[in-house]
């Protein structure tokens, strides 16, 4: 009983608020539902897959499943960095719009930290025109004076993993 | 309590379907005249089960059908009734029926309620048409009053009963196995008004009296608008631990003799003679001893049928052995493993002996455990063939000609998705072979061979592969009517020297066929196209043989299952590919002497007599660094899909292995030339490369426009 009570008193600590695991990517900070983070691998030698789009990096075996790699960095036009020991893979989990579960390894610089939004912090993205892609970002919120920009992972999966189109090549 | 009976339709579906199988083959080996007791017993007894689920789950007109069919099966069963001609075919053209309304069911709609009626029609002609039937039913009505009245009950018709006399005698056990009957009374209460009578008359005295059993019964009137299946749901749980009947109380005007013999009226007002056949009901007590006895012959037949044969379903049946075996590997698995991890905890190099056993019967007992568990999705291919001899007999008939059906292998295990998709296909080849292979009996007498002719179904192991062979003793294909058709539409030229093989594949062209007319039954070449493709799509290759007026043979190859390919890993550069095995011809190295180009781009080799194109995969698949730059620097693997040729260019050729197919689209999407991909014994991943898919791309320069993917050099 004392844990139920507990977990209960922890939700209205923070209030309607979702957690987001945030990360870093060239300078800037974005954030993932945490619940659709799956693991936190480091980089491994993935397979190419032929004819792709560049910032797909190929396949690689999780326990038996195989799973699209793919560079945040290139996904986003940002310079694209070496990778190294550090190199980050966040491997998300989520639903795509069929209702199936997809899995997605997204290259990253690091792993920042866990941030508790509420619906009521998030603010919507500006509008930059078609130069900069807006897309996939559900929101802002700031951290500490941070930006931290919400991503959502379902359409980059319905973007690059479901279709025949946006391919860049 | 409410129950949720949906959650097993799909298992009533499956078992239902099953027993129709049943039905249909015991129909089809039934020797009119001299049938054997055993066969009816199986058939009565499937007809018994769908009758009994489909009441219970509410699909009365299904329950209501079956019920007409059970009869005259019981009939016959105890001999009272001779088995006709006549009789197996209207059964049979029931059996269709049935599976019509139950498919309808299955997928929420309602079956063709005409051709319901019609075929209930037939049933009630075939029952009214025998004398003395009707007065040993009627015998055996009278002396059972409580148990006659079932049959009405399920068949209630159009009187409205305003409600329900329900008898309910427990056995002395009911409570011991949890029951209580107070709560069965308090549910039926629930439903309607009801009055209860109590009989204590087997009350015991009270030194004999065991408190645990129970002694009462009562009489129950629930009287309300209430379907019969909402009472026998709240008898479900008991149903075997105690007698009970449901009789309807019909309106003023109808008195319970009537009500016997009303619906069965209805049913066909013009047979005065049935209604007394009607009313013959097995009784409650030896339809629960066939229950019983229909449960353990399920399980019986589960040995030889292991799965569902239905194609809709996702569920698959699997032999208990099967699942013995394998908790026994996995057993000696933990063994193995813990006495590595003991080697482990405590090792120097004087037990690196033991440490090799033990890693050799790891491996052992790995690749053991991965067959057992492939084993699990394979089951018989009887499940595809058993339609066959069923299909022969309708067509035969249909065709005016006599043809026997003779089938072996019958127990080849197949993946079940192998068997799910290579039904049609072979439905396809099996009515060609008799539509144009056979001749009429007249022809086949002229040509000097035995009036009846005979088809064989038969599959086999053949190195790793299963092989379906379907052959016959008929006329054979005729290879000038082809060339001639071929030659007419375009596809080869007169002065083309072609082998016979080359024009018996000229069949599998798309719209190709040689019948003058088409008959409804098929056109020979019409569909082949499909055939081949859906054969393809499996992974399999199929083969015709021809020898004109011997008769004609289609072989169709197709990998054991769906899961495991065999497959030659190809190295491009850094990249490793898997090749079907089963796509590849050969592999070789070329010479400058066999290259040549076409309009100064198109590579092409010359293999024996053949032209074929050469794909450069480094190029199709857009891989940077690569070993070999002069073609006959590498290695051509001459491969076949969709019954064209070409050659990968590759750099080197690692090995054969079996590899276990993943899918790439669970979680990526399709690529264009990749069917799907594999984990190679280090762990990486490697992708399998989709032969006819890789064709098309190189065809299409690419297929979205890339320069690099033309097939140029």
């Amino acid at each position: 009983m004392t844990d139920v009570d507990n977990t209960v008193e922890v939700e209205e600590d923070e209030g309607a608020g979702v957690e987001y695991l945030t990360f870093v990517l060239a300078d800037e900070l974005y954030g993932v539902n945490i619940l659709e983070v799956q693991e936190i691998r480091g980089w491994e030698q993935v397979t190419r897959i032929p004819n792709s789009p560049h910032y797909v990096k190929g396949v690689i075996n999780l326990r038996g499943t195989i799973v699209p790699i793919m560079d945040l960095r290139l996904r986003f036009n940002l310079e694209a960095e070496e990778y190294t020991k550090e190199t980050v893979v966040i491997v998300v989990r989520t639903t795509d719009r069929r209702g199936e579960q997809r899995s997605i390894g997204l290259v990253v610089d690091a792993v920042s930290d866990v941030l508790v939004a509420r619906e009521e912090h998030i603010v919507g993205t500006p509008e930059f025109g078609a130069n900069v892609p807006t897309e996939n970002i559900t929101g802002l919120v700031t951290d500490d004076e941070n930006m931290v920009m919400l991503l959502d992972v379902s359409s980059l999966l319905e973007a690059d993993c479901d279709t025949d189109q946006g391919e860049a090549a | 309590m409410s129950f949720d009976m949906a959650q097993f339709h799909q298992v009533f579906f499956e078992e239902s379907f099953e027993g129709l199988d049943v039905m249909e083959s015991g129909l089809l080996g039934m020797d009119p005249g001299a049938a054997d007791s055993e066969e009816i017993n199986a058939i009565f007894r499937a007809a018994h089960s769908i009758k009994g689920g489909s009441g219970t789950f509410g699909f009365s007109d299904v329950s209501n059908f079956t019920h007409v069919m059970e009869t005259l099966l019981d009939e016959m069963r105890d001999g009272r009734r001779e088995v006709t001609a006549d009789a197996v075919n209207v059964l049979l053209q029931s059996v269709d029926v049935l599976r019509e309304m139950l498919i309808a069911a299955r997928d929420g709609g309602s079956a063709d309620e005409e051709r319901v009626k019609e075929q209930s029609a037939e049933l009630e002609r075939v029952l009214a048409d025998k004398d003395g039937s009707g007065a040993v039913a009627a015998d055996v009505a009278a002396s059972e009053p409580v148990e006659a009245a079932q049959p009405e009950a399920e068949a209630e018709a159009e009187v409205e009963p305003i409600g329900w006399k329900i008898v309910f005698r427990p056995h002395q056990h009911l409570m011991r196995t949890g029951n209580d009957p107070l709560r069965i009374i308090r549910e039926l209460g629930e439903l309607g008004e009801l009055t209860s009578t109590c009989d204590v008359s087997d009350l015991p005295s009270l030194e004999e009296l065991e408190p645990e059993d129970s002694y009462l019964s009562w009489d129950l009137r629930l009287i309300g608008a209430i379907e019969k299946t909402q009472i026998d749901e709240i008898f479900e749980w008991v149903e075997d631990d105690c007698d009970f009947a449901v009789i309807p109380i019909l309106p003023e005007g109808f008195d319970a003799t009537q009500a016997a013999a009303a619906p069965a009226q209805q049913a066909q007002p013009d047979q005065p003679a049935a209604p007394a056949v009607q009313a013959a009901p097995p009784p409650v007590e030896r339809r629960q001893a066939e229950r019983r006895a229909s449960g353990s012959d399920r399980r019986q037949g589960n040995d030889r049928r292991q799965a569902s044969g239905s194609a809709a379903s996702s569920s698959i049946r699997v032999d208990i052995h099967k699942i013995d075996a394998l908790i026994n590997m996995v057993g000696e698995l933990v063994i193995t493993q813990s006495m590595l991890g003991m080697l482990g905890n405590d090792f120097d190099m004087s037990r690196v002996e033991r440490l090799r056993e033990g890693l050799t019967q790891l491996e052992r007992h790995t690749r053991e455990l991965q067959e057992s568990v492939m084993g699990i999705r394979m089951v018989p291919i009887s499940f595809s063939f058993s339609r066959f001899p069923r299909l022969v007999h309708d067509l035969s008939t249909k065709l005016g000609k006599k043809i026997e059906l003779k089938m072996s292998g019958e127990n080849t295990e197949v993946d079940k998705t192998v068997i799910e998709k290579i039904g049609d296909p072979l439905v396809h080849l099996v009515r060609n072979s008799l539509d144009h292979g056979i001749e009429t009996p007249e022809e086949r007498v002229a040509a000097g061979k035995p009036e009846t002719g005979t088809v064989y179904l038969g599959a086999s192991h053949r190195g790793g592969n299963i092989v379906i062979e379907i052959r016959d003793d008929g006329r054979g294909l005729p290879r000038d009517k082809i060339l001639n058709k071929a030659i007419e539409r375009g596809l080869v030229k007169a002065e083309d020297n072609l082998s016979d093989k080359d024009v018996y594949d000229l069949i599998f062209q798309p719209g190709f066929s040689t019948a003058e007319q088409v008959s409804d039954v098929s056109g020979r070449g019409v569909g082949m196209d499909v055939v081949r493709r859906n054969i393809n799509e499996l992974g399999g290759a199929i083969e015709i043989e021809s020898t004109p007026g011997e008769g004609s043979a289609i072989i169709v190859r197709l990998p054991l299952t769906l899961a495991i390919l065999d497959g030659q890993t190809i190295r491009i550069g850094k990249e490793i590919y898997i090749v079907p095995l089963v796509s590849i011809i050969e592999s070789i190295q070329i010479d400058e002497s066999m290259l040549s180009t076409v309009a100064g781009k198109g590579e092409t080799f010359k293999l024996r007599d053949e032209y074929l194109p050469i794909v450069r995969m480094h190029e199709a698949f857009g891989i940077q660094e690569h070993d070999a730059h002069k073609l006959t620097d590498g290695i051509l693997v001459v491969v076949e899909g969709e019954g064209r040729k070409c050659g990968l260019f590759v750099d080197d050729l690692l090995g054969q292995q079996q590899v276990v197919i993943k899918s790439l689209e669970a979680n990526y999407r399709k690529v264009d030339g990749i069917s799907g991909a594999t984990i190679l014994g280090d762990g990486s991943v490697a992708l399998i490369i989709d032969i006819p898919g890789l064709m098309r791309l190189a065809k299409n320069g690419g297929g979205r426009g890339r320069p690099h993917l033309a097939l140029t050099a």
